[in-house]
């Protein structure tokens, strides 16, 4: 897809995010606007999938797993918009009996969601293990997962970051979405982590920064860049550094609307700043 | 009364070994993974034979867990190797979310469990594991009693689509049940039968239990032995058709008196057809130091209690 038309859905993608978290008044906005340009690019433009086939097994297609499942209206409306279910179905978001729970589940049995997540640090063991799945089965194809910064504080994370490349899992794409901040504050004064990238490069990983995280045509190069780098013995991170709340002005630069819903005023507002692209849910 | 005999004492542990060796040359979709334990859980044949498809992850459970939960992604059917207290109190959240909610294909085997792990003390003998897995949505929790059944258990959890905690242990005890038995997820066996009383046990004390109703055959008491290998889904038919005949219940289990499978039998009888009960099993406390057969009479979990309990139980009887 050319880069205006990814501009036109990220731009409906943030509009679906903040009328879904306004609709019932809870979820959390804030990070899913930072990731909304990663994950169309990812599944506009780079990933091999079969949107309307959804398989399991995802024998033969790129897959990818959300570590922080608290973004999940991101991904909802990502997954609704490149045709894995109805777009209608966004309205349902966090509503008794819809697929579309809290956090995201395979329970419901949603089209696109392969593991539950929510509980932290989590999804990098799960996507080693489908990348091992992969080898296994002789499928070239690639595993992507993202992980909020603060995740990286689970301990769970390093376990898997020692595994990967110990293991040369040389077929997994990880992105951190490095917004610098979390539910109490910037990461730094919750528990500061120094230099990411040190840490993943000591862990030997490839690592690949990108310093505009919502910058689509810096995105689509740090994908490129990446998949170059695999099957070469080493697993290979990005680091995506984004502002949390990007999209909605008055969501910027803070860590306040983590998990905050906006009011109807504040709605109208973020919607003015986002274009009705392709038809509101 | 039906009479058994021990072809030979073995470990659990090695019954699980068998098990998983058998399966590598049977199912090529079967992968084994184990955290630096694999001499302790008997799972050096399947990693010599197949080293494409066993992965040592080293000391880190909770990563072997999303591992696993991931590698059914891709049509595998992993199984997980560690202590039992590894492999549930340290990774609950890991298989709470990854593998029991998200419904993954992984079977959790879980070797040292209840108090016969013996020296290594409390820290390693989880008394709490069957009630951690029963409590979880989806879970199948077994427990077999003999080498030969856990041998065979393992080869049936392949064939069923759904997580799976299997748990057996360290020590060599009687190898008492049928070579070429087939397990069946879900049902329960009478090894014995009487009218006077059920004893259901399972693990490691459904031989204790034979033990104690050769016994009570002797005092004149006829106890009916059931074999509970499978915790969950409990066989509610089989216990509910014994008491029926005999009016009372003895249960006996390697676990805490909470949380176990007598609680479950508890629950199915006084939901069903309410008759008194005893409990042969841990008076909510960890374990310690020692040989496996001194923590068993220590703490009350051999033959001798399990006749205690049946003569209490009959004289509860209305």
């Amino acid at each position: 897809m050319p880069q205006d038309n990814l501009q036109a859905v990220v731009s409906q993608v943030r509009r679906d995010i903040v009328r879904m978290v306004h609709a019932v008044n809870s979820g959390h906005p804030g990070g899913s606007l930072g990731c909304v340009e990663y994950l169309v690019s990812l599944y506009f433009k780079h990933m091999n999938h079969q949107p309307k086939d959804f398989q399991m097994n995802g024998i033969d297609e790129d897959v990818f797993f959300l570590s922080n499942g608290h973004i999940s209206p991101v991904i909802y409306s990502v997954l609704a918009r490149v045709g894995y279910f109805k777009v209608s179905e966004l309205a349902t978001f966090r509503k008794l009996n819809s697929r579309l729970q809290g956090h995201p589940t395979t329970h419901e049995g949603l089209e696109g969601i392969r593991i539950a997540s929510g509980s932290l640090g989590q999804g990098l063991s799960v996507a080693i293990g489908a990348a091992t799945s992969k080898k296994l089965n002789k499928d070239n194809s690639i595993v992507y997962t993202l992980h909020g910064d603060g995740e990286l504080q689970e301990g769970q994370i390093w376990e898997a970051v020692m595994y990967a490349s110990a293991k040369k899992v040389d077929n997994l794409i990880a992105a951190v979405d490095v917004n610098e901040k979390q539910i109490d504050g910037s990461t730094d004064d919750v528990l500061a982590m120094g230099s990411i990238g040190a840490k993943f490069k000591a862990f030997d990983w490839e690592v690949i920064h990108v310093k505009d995280g919502n910058n689509l045509e810096a995105i689509d190069r740090a994908i490129t860049d990446a998949k170059s780098k695999l099957g070469k013995g080493k697993p290979v991170c990005i680091l995506l550094h984004t502002e949390m709340g990007n999209g909605v002005d008055f969501m910027m630069g803070t860590h306040k609307w983590h998990g905050v819903a906006p009011n109807d005023e504040q709605l109208l507002t973020a919607l003015a700043q986002n274009e009705e692209t392709l038809g509101d849910f | 009364m039906k009479k058994y005999s021990d072809t030979g004492s073995k470990d659990t542990r090695s019954g699980f070994g068998a098990g998983l060796e058998e399966l590598g040359n049977t199912n090529d979709q079967v992968v084994a993974l184990c955290a630096d334990l694999t001499g302790s859980l008997k799972m050096n044949a399947f990693a010599e034979q197949h080293p494409d498809r066993f992965f040592q992850v080293g000391i880190a459970e909770a990563n072997m867990m999303g591992i696993a939960a991931g590698l059914t992604i891709g049509g595998k059917i992993p199984f997980t190797g560690t202590f039992a207290n590894f492999s549930t109190g340290r990774v609950y959240d890991q298989i709470r979310q990854s593998i029991a909610y998200s419904f993954k294909n992984v079977k959790i085997c879980a070797s040292h469990a209840g108090l016969t792990l013996g020296e290594d003390g409390a820290t390693h003998q989880i008394l709490e594991d069957l009630g951690l897995m029963k409590m979880l949505p989806h879970m199948v929790v077994i427990n077999p009693c003999d080498f030969n059944q856990t041998k065979a258990a393992t080869i049936a959890i392949a064939d069923y689509n759904g997580p799976v905690y299997l748990r057996f242990g360290r020590p060599k005890v009687a190898n008492f049940t049928d070579a070429n038995a087939t397990f069946k997820i879900g049902k329960g066996e009478i090894l014995s039968e009487g009218s006077d009383v059920t004893i259901v046990a399972t693990g490691h004390l459904v031989w204790e239990a034979l033990q104690a109703a050769e016994k009570l055959d002797s005092l004149g008491i006829h106890a009916e032995v059931i074999n509970m290998a499978t915790v969950k889904p409990l066989d509610e038919k089989i216990i509910l058709d014994s008491i029926q005949k005999t009016g009372c219940v003895v249960t006996a289990e390697e676990h805490n008196r909470f949380g176990g499978m007598g609680e479950s039998v508890a629950q199915t009888i006084v939901t069903n057809n309410p008759v008194p009960q005893e409990f042969v099993a841990v008076d909510d406390s960890f374990g310690e130091s020692g040989t496996p057969a001194q923590l068993m009479d220590k703490y009350e979990l051999n033959a001798d209690a399990i006749i205690l309990a049946t003569q209490k139980v009959i004289k509860r009887k209305i």
